[in-house]
C-alpha cells in the first residue's frame, strides 16, 4: 500500500538505545528528501535510564499534528512494545530485536525481527544499533537511503570523524539485511515527495522563537535553566554574541526577568523564557514592568502543573496565570503560538507589541511545541513590523515628563545614555514626571493611561490576518454548522481534523486566534454566528480558554478537555465534532465552480 | 536640565560645566524623618557625583524598596526604583545593556540582605561595574520598626516582642566571602569619608560594595551607640589581602570603616559574551535569514 503520511515511533531505554538521536537523524533526512515532518517525543525526567519515545510523522503534504495510530513501531526492547503497541495500527509494522525479546504473540500486523544489536556489535559499534535500525527502516518503508547516509555524515561526521566509516557500515548493514532477508512485497510505502510543495526548513518551536526574537531585534536574554525552555537559553547564549547581544544565566527566574527589565530600561529589546514554576516567580517583575511601563517579552513554555508537576509533559494550564497573574490591575498582552512556524512570527509580534505599547508581552508555548521539530516554509520577517519604543523629541528635554498623560496612553520613553531626559521609573504610583504620587486623581489617571494603551492595542489587534492574527480552517465560516475554537499548539490537531472533515463534506470550520489578550472578541462572535455548537478543545481540566472567551463574548463553548500531559490527536477532535453533526456529509462542490466565491468567509 | 553632551543622541559632544553637588538634587523632596542617617549618605552621593562630574543623562541610580530605596527620586539622574530586593539583578541588566553608563545601586539592609539576599552573592561574583551603596540601619523603617537581618540577636520589636531569635548577618564578611572586588564601610555621620568611599567605589572597575552605617532615629537610634565604636581601619591594613579584610569584618570591639578590600579582576561586561558597546546598537542591519539557512 502506498500512503501519503507515515507515522513511525521508536521506543527504547534512555541512554542505551539512542532512540532520540536516531529520531533526529531520521527527521532531518526525511525532511531533506522533500517530505513534510512533525515530530513528538517523550522522555523521562531522569538523565539516564527510563523509557524514551520519538515519533516522526512524515507526509507528502503539510503535517500539522502528531497524528493518531502509528504505522510503524520500532521497539528497541520489550518495554517499548508493552508501552506503545496499543497505539500501533492492527495491520501496522513492528520492527524488533530478537536478541531482546520474541515476536509478540497475537500481533496481527507484520513483525520483522532484525538482530539490530548483534549487527552493530559485529561492526564494533557498541552504540550503533540505532543506525542499523534506521537503515532497515528506510528499506522497509521506501525512504531515501542515500539521503539518510548523507545526513548521518553531516550530523556526526564533524564531531566524530573516526566513526564515519563504521556509521556508514551500520546503516548499510540494516538496509542490506532487509534486502537480503525479506523477499515478499513490503506492506507499506510512503509516496514520493511532492516536489511542488517542498518544505524549506526543519526546526523546533524553541529554535523558531529564538530566530523570531533575533529578527525583531532582541539583543539581551536572561534565563534560568528549566525544562522545557532551557534550549531557548542555550540557543540565545550561542547566537546573541554573534549579533552583538548578550546572554546571562542568572541565579533564579526572578533575577532573570529583573535583569531583562533593567536591560530594557537601558534601551535594549530584551527577553526571558521559562516554564510554569519560573513563571510563577516572575509575577512581581511583570507587575513592575506594567507599572513602570517597561517593554519586555516573557516566553512561558507550559508543562504540566501545578508545582513541579510533570516537567517533560505538555499542558495548556498556564493561561490563567498569564492573564490574571500578579496583584493589582495589570493587563498584559498574551500571545499563544500555534505551530513551529508561528513561534517565529509570534516572537516577532511579541516584540513589536511590547515596544509599541511599552508593556510586558507574554508568549505562551508548551512542551510539545517547544521540543517538536516540524517542516515549514522559510519565514518572512518582513511580515512583522520591527519597531522601537517612542522616544522623546529633541526639543522635549526641557519639560520632559516620562508618564505624560496622552490620548493614546503612550508617552515617550527616554533611554539613559541616548536621551538627555533623566527620569526615575518606579513601581510606586507616580505623577507624570515619575515622582511618587498617591492622590486619588493621579492613581485614576495613571490606571486609565495604562488601560488606554491596552484598549488601543485591542483595537489594533482584533482585525489581524494570518500569520499574526486568527487563522481559520475547514469550510467557509458561513457554511459551517459546527465550529472549533482552539488556542496554542492544539491548533495542529484541530487543523488536521477539520480540514479532513471539510474535505469529506462535513460542515465544520475552526478558528484559532494567536492573540489571547486582548481577545479578538468581535472576530470570535462573527465566527460563532449561526453555528449550532462551538467546541473549545484545550489541554487542561477546567477550560481556562473557554472561560476567558465566555467572559468576553458570553458565548457558551462546549469544552473538550484532555489533561494527561499529552497533546490532542486529530481523532479526538473529530470524535467530538461528530457528536454535534447530525447531517450527512455533503460532497464538496466540483472544482470547476467559482472557487473565489466559496473561499470568502 | 541635563546637557545633551555625553549622550549618544547628539553627534558632536559639547563641553559642559561641572555640576555642583546641589545641581544633582531633583525636584522631589526626601521623605525621610528629620535626622535620618540617609541624608548624610545622599549628601555624600551628590558630592561624589559632582567630584566625578557624572553626566545625569549617563547615570542610572537603581534601588529596591524601603526608606533608603527612595533615594533615586531625590537625584536628578536617570533612576529606577524597582521591586523589593531586586535592585542588584535590575542594575546588572542596565549595566550589561550599556557598559558606558555609570550604574549606582542603593538600598537598605532588609532590601539587600533579607528579601534580596539571594541575589547578593551572585551579583558580587559576576563583578559587574556597579557601585552598591547599602544604608544599613539594622531595622525596618518604612514598615515601622520590625527586626532586620542585621539587627542584633534578641532585638525586641513589635514583630519580635520576646526578642529576635536570629543572629545578625555580617554583610561585609558575606561580600568578601562571595568574592567581592571592592569592599568598604563608612558611617553616615562622617559624610566626607563616605564621599571618598563612593568616589573610589565608582572609579573601581568592578562591583563595589559600600556598607554605610546609617542610623534610624525613629525606630533604632544608634547614633550614640555607634559613634564611639566607629574607627578607621588600623594603619597598615592591606586592602589587597582578603584574609586581613575578613578579620576586620569580624571585629567585635569596634566598627572599623575604610576600604577593606580591593582587587582588579575582569568585569561581567568585559567578558567575551558581552560587547563593549551598548547592546541596542547590535540590532542594526541584521537579517535573520542567514540564521534560518542552517535549518535547511
Amino acid at each position: 500500500m502506498i500512503v501519503d503520511t507515515l507515522l513511525i515511533r521508536m521506543g527504547g531505554e534512555s541512554g542505551i538505545d539512542n532512540a532520540i538521536s536516531a529520531g533526529d537523524v531520521l527527521t532531518r533526512s526525511v525532511a531533506r528528501s522533500g517530505y513534510h515532518v512533525h515530530t513528538f517525543r517523550t522522555y523521562p525526567a531522569e538523565i539516564k535510564g527510563g523509557p524514551v519515545m520519538f515519533q516522526l510523522r512524515a507526509g507528502v503534504r503539510r503535517v500539522p499534528s502528531l497524528g493518531d495510530k502509528m504505522d510503524v513501531l520500532l521497539a528497541f526492547n520489550e518495554e517499548a512494545w508493552d508501552l506503545h503497541h496499543k497505539a500501533l495500527r492492527p495491520d501496522g509494522i513492528l520492527i524488533y530485536d530478537p536478541g531482546e525479546h520474541d515476536a509478540p504473540a497475537g500481533f496481527q500486523g507484520t513483525a520483522y525481527g532484525i538482530p539490530l544489536d548483534r549487527m552493530a556489535r559485529d561492526l564494533n559499534l557498541r552504540k550503533g544499533k540505532n543506525l542499523v535500525a534506521l537503515g532497515a527502516l528506510t528499506a522497509l518503508v521506501g525512504l531515501d537511503f542515500p539521503m539518510l547516509q548523507a545526513t548521518v555524515k553531516d550530523m556526526y561526521g564533524k564531531k566524530r570523524p573516526q566513526f564515519i566509516e563504521s556509521n556508514r557500515m551500520a546503516l548499510l548493514a540494516g538496509y542490506q539485511w532487509v534486502k537480503d532477508n525479506i523477499s515478499e512485497e513490503l506492506p507499506l510505502r510512503l509516496a514520493p515527495p511532492d516536489t511542488t510543495h517542498k518544505p524549506e526548513l526543519v526546526m523546533s518551536g524553541n529554535r523558531a522563537i529564538v530566530a523570531g526574537a533575533l529578527a525583531a531585534g532582541c539583543r539581551y536574554f536572561a534565563g534560568y535553566p528549566i525544562t522545557p525552555a532551557s534550549d531557548i537559553l542555550e540557543e540565545m547564549a550561542r547566537r546573541l554574541p554573534e549579533v552583538g547581544g548578550a546572554t546571562l544565566q542568572t541565579e533564579d527566574e526572578i533575577a532573570a526577568i529583573a535583569s531583562v527589565v533593567g536591560a530594557s530600561i537601558a534601551g535594549v529589546k530584551a527577553m526571558t523564557a521559562t516554564s510554569g514554576p519560573g513563571f510563577s516567580l516572575m509575577q512581581e517583575m511583570l507587575g513592575l514592568a506594567t507599572m513602570a511601563e517597561v517593554p519586555l517579552v516573557v516566553v512561558n513554555s507550559m508543562r504540566a502543573g501545578p508545582s513541579t508537576g510533570m516537567p517533560t509533559k505538555m499542558e495548556q494550564a498556564d493561561l490563567n496565570i498569564a492573564l490574571y497573574g500578579g496583584h493589582g490591575e495589570a493587563p498584559r498582552i498574551t500571545l499563544a503560538a500555534r505551530s513551529v512556524e508561528d513561534c517565529f512570527y509570534q516572537a516577532m509580534q511579541a516584540f513589536y507589541l511590547s515596544e509599541t505599547f511599552q508593556m510586558p508581552v507574554i508568549l505562551l508555548t508548551d512542551q510539545s511545541l517547544s521540543h517538536r521539530t516540524e517542516t515549514l516554509p522559510m519565514p518572512n520577517p518582513d511580515l512583522v513590523p520591527v519597531v522601537e519604543r517612542l522616544r522623546p523629541a529633541a526639543d522635549e528635554a526641557e519639560d520632559y515628563q516620562r508618564y505624560r498623560l496622552t490620548e493614546s496612553g503612550i508617552s515617550p520613553m527616554g533611554i539613559p545614555g541616548f536621551d538627555a531626559t533623566p527620569f526615575t521609573a518606579t513601581g510606586l504610583e507616580h505623577d507624570e514626571s515619575g515622582a511618587p504620587n498617591y492622590t486619588p486623581d493621579m492613581h485614576t489617571a495613571q490606571l486609565d493611561k495604562r488601560g488606554q494603551k491596552f484598549e488601543i492595542a485591542a483595537e489594533a489587534l482584533c482585525g489581524l490576518e494570518p500569520p499574526l492574527g486568527c487563522i481559520s480552517y475547514g469550510v467557509p465560516e458561513e457554511d459551517a454548522e459546527v465550529g472549533v475554537l482552539a488556542w496554542g499548539s492544539t491548533a495542529g490537531a484541530v487543523r488536521e481534523a477539520v480540514e479532513e472533515m471539510a474535505a469529506e463534506g462535513y460542515p465544520v470550520a475552526a478558528l484559532v486566534p494567536a492573540v489571547i489578550n486582548p481577545l479578538p472578541s468581535d472576530r470570535i462572535l462573527d465566527f460563532a454566528r449561526g453555528l449550532k455548537a462551538v467546541i473549545a478543545p484545550e489541554v487542561n481540566r477546567t477550560g481556562q480558554f473557554a472561560a476567558w472567551v465566555k467572559a468576553h463574548t458570553e458565548l457558551h463553548l462546549i469544552s473538550l478537555n484532555k489533561y494527561g500531559g499529552l497533546p490532542f490527536t486529530p481523532q479526538e477532535i473529530r470524535a467530538k465534532v461528530m457528536e454535534f453533526l447530525v447531517a450527512e456529509p455533503v460532497k464538496p462542490a466540483p472544482e470547476s465552480e467559482s472557487v473565489e466565491e466559496v473561499a470568502h468567509g | 536640565m541635563a546637557k545633551k553632551s555625553g549622550t549618544r543622541s547628539e553627534a558632536a559632544p559639547k563641553a559642559k560645566p561641572k555640576l555642583l553637588p546641589k545641581e544633582y538634587k531633583s525636584h522631589v523632596k526626601p521623605t525621610w524623618c528629620p535626622g535620618c542617617g540617609d541624608f548624610g549618605v545622599l549628601a555624600s552621593l551628590y558630592q561624589a557625583m559632582s567630584k566625578l562630574e557624572l553626566d545625569p543623562a549617563n547615570t542610572v541610580v537603581v534601588s529596591g524598596i524601603g526608606c533608603s530605596s527612595r533615594l533615586p527620586f531625590f537625584v536628578r539622574t536617570y533612576g529606577f526604583q524597582t521591586a523589593h530586593g531586586r535592585v542588584l539583578p535590575v542594575a546588572t541588566g542596565v549595566k550589561i545593556a550599556n557598559p558606558d553608563l555609570t550604574v549606582i545601586a542603593v538600598g537598605g539592609d532588609g532590601d539587600g540582605f533579607s528579601i534580596g539576599g539571594g541575589h547578593m552573592a551572585h551579583a558580587v561574583r559576576r563583578n559587574p561595574d556597579i557601585t552598591y551603596v547599602v544604608m544599613d540601619n539594622e531595622v525596618y523603617g518604612l514598615t515601622k520598626g520590625q527586626t532586620s537581618p542585621t539587627s542584633p540577636l534578641g532585638f525586641q520589636t513589635k514583630s519580635t516582642p520576646y526578642g529576635s531569635s536570629d543572629a545578625p548577618i555580617n554583610p561585609m564578611a558575606w561580600a568578601l566571602a562571595s568574592g567581592v572586588s571592592f569592599a568598604a564601610r563608612g558611617f553616615s555621620g562622617e559624610p566626607k569619608h563616605v564621599t571618598d568611599l563612593i568616589v573610589e567605589g565608582i572609579q573601581h572597575p568592578g562591583f563595589a560594595f559600600i556598607q554605610t552605617m546609617s542610623p534610624c532615629p525613629t525606630f533604632y537610634n544608634t547614633f550614640d551607640l555607634w559613634r564611639p565604636r566607629i574607627e578607621q581601619l588600623p594603619e597598615g591594613h592591606d586592602p589587597t589581602d582578603r584574609t586581613q579584610a575578613m578579620a576586620q569584618a569580624f571585629r567585635g570591639d569596634a566598627i572599623p570603616v575604610g576600604v577593606f578590600y580591593r582587587e582588579l579582576r575582569p568585569t561581567l561586561e568585559s567578558h567575551t559574551r558581552v560587547t563593549d558597546h551598548p547592546l541596542r546598537e547590535g540590532a542594526r542591519d541584521y537579517d535573520v535569514r542567514a540564521l534560518l539557512e542552517i535549518y535547511r
